[in-house]
């Protein structure tokens, strides 16, 4: 038997489940540069060391952004892979495709690329992997005659992202999918012209469980949410109880805030110390539905590590209606990133700005109130801290008490 | 590397176009090299004012400055910046002023 040229990668296909390699070697059999990336990587894994040189700059007319470019450092090697530019597409919102959109986008890949796609990274967008510096153009005006155009990249706004929201899922307490359109086109300059200090991304979860994980992912966090009480169908909490799940043991003793209470027929839950889990919700979902009055919680800050550690988002808008044209929305997302944009060094999140100048200058800037819901608890996490001339000093409180 | 013919003259030049001796530098380097930014004819007095402001900046601070800065020092917004560099301040603008490639974000 032959021996195999790609001993390493090999031992990824390996397993039940789903292989890059197997992809990739899939699409060398007609596409040349799917088969010299395969010996390039084959060779980075043997020594151990990435051979792509660090990002080129390339682009299409008019944008300044949504093509990351890739050049080889072995193009004596691999010829093939000389340039392996990236190219962005803005995904439809939601990731509904029609089969008919996605074979046009291939067709597209096919002609101009590589022919390998990244069914979508972690921004949302649907991604082209690897083409010539020659074809972006080409590429670029067939995409745009078919209706696609391009996401964002560097930085820049980023290609806001949403959950399902509403196109599929009961909970969803906004419409997710309509928000996330309305900013896309409202921020086409921002997203296309980059011009800020760094990268800026949106992302849209229409309930708490986050399914876009936009807490940790996102600079400025969207997330569905109610107000008032949990609805309780307690007709349906008596079939759940007649049925297999333990309501007491899997549904009140894993309430993180323990607010809820089960006494073997009455479901009882004290909604002033709800978090907003969605545990119970999740296991219960026909006896248990989120409050009638329905908006967003809006936080800003999450990041992942690259020039300092990971952020989750922090509250700053416990609840805000969100309903068409989001012009309060929209009005806050310029205010802050003006005050980003002006303040901020370069490849300075919005998150690490905050933390360096301090919540209550944040705050100040765009014009919010410190509100208790900042506060994980009262006096253990005061990161918002208080003004020096908002702050009485004892002899002035003594003379109110009197 | 690769090299480039422009006006009778060969400059160095990284994949991306970048020239890499900085001091070869000219005007007609800049006119002369123009047309493969996607602008038409000669180079007007606001090209040369974004030109020269970056060459500044960039011999003053050994960096291309932030585009923000950019557009408030020479009092011109996003749009104008890339009427006059239609591929964009980074790649455009940079490329005819002669720095080196921006590092930026991918």
């Amino acid at each position: 038997m032959e021996k195999s040229k790609t001993p390493l990668l090999d031992q990824l296909e390996g397993g039940k489940w789903p292989s890059f390699v197997k992809d990739m070697k899939q699409a060398a059999e007609k596409s040349p540069m799917a088969k010299d990336l395969i010996s390039q990587l084959e060779l980075s894994y043997k020594e151990k060391i990435g051979h792509w040189k660090h990002g080129g700059i390339v682009g299409v007319k008019g944008y300044g952004g949504g093509v990351i470019g890739r050049y080889s450092d072995r193009p004596d090697l691999f010829p093939a892979v000389q340039h392996f530019h990236t190219m962005r597409v803005n995904h439809p919102t939601g990731w509904f495709y029609t089969t008919k959109a996605l074979r046009k986008l291939c067709d597209i890949w096919d002609k101009h690329g590589s022919g390998l796609t990244n069914m979508h990274g972690s921004t949302g967008d649907a991604i082209l992997l690897g083409m010539k510096t020659d074809q972006l153009q080409p590429c670029f005006d067939d995409l745009s005659d078919s209706g696609f155009d391009l996401g964002g990249s560097g930085s820049a706004l980023r290609t806001p992202s949403a959950c399902v929201g509403p196109g599929r899922c009961e909970w969803a307490c906004i419409d997710s999918l309509d928000i996330c359109y309305n900013l896309t086109m409202n921020y086409q300059g921002k997203m296309h012209r980059p011009m800020f200090p760094y990268k800026f991304k949106i992302k849209v979860s229409a309930c708490p469980n986050d399914c876009v994980a936009s807490i940790a992912r996102s600079d400025f966090s969207i997330i569905g949410t109610w107000k008032g009480v949990i609805r309780i169908d307690q007709k349906e909490i008596d079939a759940y109880a007649a049925s297999d799940l333990d309501i007491q043991k899997e549904v009140c003793d894993l309430c993180p805030t323990k607010c809820m209470e089960w006494d073997g027929k009455t479901l009882k839950i004290h909604d002033g110390d709800c978090n907003r889990c969605m545990h119970c919700i999740n296991l219960m979902p026909k006896a248990l539905r989120p409050g009638k009055e329905k908006g967003a919680t809006i936080l800003v800050g999450g990041k992942a590590p690259i020039l300092e550690g990971a952020l989750l988002s922090s509250v700053i808008v416990p609840f805000m209606k969100l309903e068409p044209p989001y012009t309060e929305l929209k009005d806050l997302i310029d205010r802050i990133q003006d005050w980003w944009d002006e303040h901020g060094k370069s490849r300075e999140r919005l998150g690490e700005l905050i933390k360096r100048l301090g919540m209550r200058v944040f705050l100040r800037a765009v014009g919010l109130p410190a509100v208790p819901q900042m506060v994980k608890a009262p006096r253990s996490n005061p990161y918002v801290f208080f003004w020096p001339e908002d702050i009485k000093k004892p002899d002035e409180i003594a003379k109110e008490v009197k | 590397m690769a090299q480039i013919e422009l006006a009778g003259k060969t400059y160095e030049v990284d994949e991306d176009g970048f020239l890499q001796e900085l001091d070869k530098w000219s005007e007609e380097f800049a006119q002369a090299y123009a047309h493969t930014e996607d602008i038409e004819g000669t180079l007007t007095e606001e090209h040369w004012k974004v030109i020269n402001y970056l060459r500044n900046y960039f011999q003053q601070f050994g960096i291309a400055p932030m585009i923000r800065k950019i557009c408030k020092d020479l009092g011109i917004d996003m749009t104008k910046l890339y009427e006059l560099f239609p591929t964009g301040p980074a790649k455009g603008a940079c490329k005819l002023a002669g720095l080196s490639k921006p590092t930026g974000c991918v």
